[in-house]
């Protein structure tokens, strides 16, 4: 009997959550703010699907019920993409060392 | 057009350069390497899509507007938002995340054959299953995120929002929404599929209302989860293993964060969730109302008790987020380590309205961040130390919660101030905290208070060292 697709993406899905647990326990506190900026930017790669979506209508038809919303999702995950990570680049950026020569 | 498995390839790739995105974020060195994969594991997952597709119509060239459009507006957001306006700003994107999964959502149910989910009133069971998950967390993650926008933002009062039957009306809402799903998946009506969605925004509305100001920290988290698990939803939908990795990896960092954050105030998840916490003390709070003597100072006398110390520590919480006060703080800090003060900060994991908050702030004034110590690391100086310096933290510092039993929040842990030889303690009135309780604290033999604004106080004790 063969096995189900899915149940080697239930696998990566309940591995993923095990590693996101240990990698999160090993964040320093310090980076939460960061950490979840940053998340919040990954976690738009669900703009893969959005792209999926915009690109269903045929080219006589671009504009669709279902392409717009597949369009207006592309701009909703474009902004977390690029607002979450330039905001986690600019936040990381401040964090510094004291400066040895003082 | 690339092949199906190649393209899994890539979206692996991507998944594990994510995983090492979060991973870059255990110290402060390796961090900005480890936004830098997150980019990358990002243009991958792009690139790919636009690969494996073979649609290089005119339609490809409105993906790319809409990218750029989103893009510059998030870019425009991410360099001109203020360091303390982040809460909101997170919460905000949060909300943009679970609106997106519903969009897609909606668009895979009105159009499955672009998905290869099967035909429109006949979609494969196991997807439709997973896309009205994915539609619904998404759906409250959007309505609850938009509600702690609000609140955040100050637009909507901070204070919890309870009325009868809230509880049992919730309760009844979610076990609707399962039904719902039910229903859905055994008749495939779109009907079913659009109530699905009203209720599940109406209860992301309804669980957030409730919860206060200061519980803000784990509502930010939980929703941070929550998004996670919405994209998790659409992958499984989409078969797309990057969106699987990715939505596993959010969701169980806002789950450790929320529980992190419960933590830090001593109460249980449910707790938090169920909200109202501050309100119901109010009368207790009002009995003990007698007068009890306090010592107030000026900028002159902090100053002269700060310039005496050799140590001092120094406890931000949100009121300091509140008057923009960091910037002022460290020029103090500086002043005072010009004349040989050993000077650390004390944060609270609750201090601010989110996760690592003060950590974020004082990064921006350019303190250094091996000055900035944690809870446990720090809690045993205050006894060896001459002076706190307490700037907009409260409820964090009161001593209550480690001898009153009958104190809403006892057992919280809090940090030792009180043992410090003298305690300067900057607040605008003696009005109580989030809490509804009065703090001990201010009401100690060697308690100084500083009454005005934090920003100004700051800048008069520099004048004054």
């Amino acid at each position: 009997m063969e096995i189900d697709p899915l149940i080697f993406r239930l696998s990566i899905f309940i591995l993923s959550i095990f590693v996101g647990y240990y990698v999160v326990w090993s964040v320093t506190p310090s980076l939460h703010t960061p950490l979840m900026s940053v998340t919040n930017a990954i976690s738009s790669v669900i703009i893969v699907g959005a792209i999926i979506a915009g690109l269903s209508g045929n080219s006589n038809t671009i504009f669709n019920t279902s392409s717009i919303f597949g369009f207006l999702a592309i701009a909703l995950a474009a902004i977390n993409i690029f607002g979450g990570f330039l905001v986690t680049q600019r936040m990381l950026a401040m964090y510094k060392k004291k400066k040895k020569d003082k | 057009m690339i092949s199906a498995n190649l393209s899994a390839i890539f979206y692996l790739v991507s998944g594990v350069l994510f995983i090492l995105a979060l991973r870059g974020l255990s110290s402060p060195e390796t961090s900005r390497q480890g936004n830098f994969f997150g980019i990358l594991g990002m243009v991958i997952a792009i690139t790919v899509t636009f690969l494996s597709t073979d649609n290089f119509s005119t339609g490809f060239i409105f993906v790319i507007i809409f990218i750029l459009a989103g893009g510059s507006i998030g870019a425009f957001i991410a360099y001109r938002i203020p360091m303390t306006a982040m809460p909101e700003l997170v919460a905000g994107f949060h909300s943009l995340v679970g609106l997106a999964a519903v969009f897609v959502a909606i668009s895979a149910f009105l159009n499955p054959e672009a998905f290869n989910l099967g035909t429109q009133g006949n979609i494969k069971l196991g997807s439709l299953i997973e896309m009205s998950i994915g539609a619904a967390v998404g759906a409250i993650t959007f309505s609850g995120s938009v509600i702690a926008f609000l609140k955040l933002q100050g637009i909507m009062s901070g204070s919890p929002i309870t009325f009868k039957g809230q509880h049992p009306l919730n309760a009844i809402i979610l076990i609707s929404i399962i039904v719902l799903i039910y229903l859905l998946c055994t008749t495939q009506s779109s009907n079913l599929f659009w109530i699905l969605l009203v209720v599940s925004f109406l209860i992301g509305f309804l669980l957030i209302i409730p919860i206060g100001g200061a519980d803000m920290p784990v509502v930010i988290s939980m929703l941070n989860s929550y998004s996670g698990w919405a994209a998790a939803g659409i992958g499984f939908t989409l078969e797309n293993t990057a969106l699987i990795i990715t939505g596993a990896l959010v969701g169980s960092s806002g789950a450790i964060l929320s529980y992190i954050m419960c933590k830090g105030m001593n109460r249980s998840f449910f707790n938090v969730i169920l909200g109202g916490f501050g309100a119901t003390d109010e009368t207790s709070g009002e009995k003990n109302k007698e007068q009890r003597p306090v010592k107030s100072g000026n900028a002159d006398d902090a100053a002269f008790l700060m310039k005496n110390a050799s140590s001092v520590i120094i406890v931000p919480g949100y009121g300091m987020a509140v008057a923009q006060a960091q910037h002022a703080l460290r020029e103090m800090v500086d002043t005072l380590k010009k004349n040989d003060i050993k000077v650390s900060y004390a944060i609270h994991p609750v201090a601010g309205r989110m996760p690592g908050h003060m950590n974020v702030l004082l990064a921006e004034a350019n303190v250094p961040y091996d000055e900035v110590f944690e809870l446990e690391e720090i809690n045993n100086d205050f006894a060896n130390a001459d002076v706190a310096f307490v700037i907009g933290a409260n409820d964090v510092t009161n001593p209550v919660a480690k001898t009153d039993p009958q104190s809403p929040i006892y057992g919280m842990p809090v940090l030792d101030v009180e043992k410090c030889k003298s305690v300067l303690f900057v607040k605008r009135s003696l009005s109580p905290g989030y809490a509804g309780i009065d703090n001990d604290l201010f009401y100690k033999e060697n308690t100084l208070m500083l009454f005005a604004d934090a920003k100004k106080m700051t800048e008069d004790i520099t004048k004054n060292l």
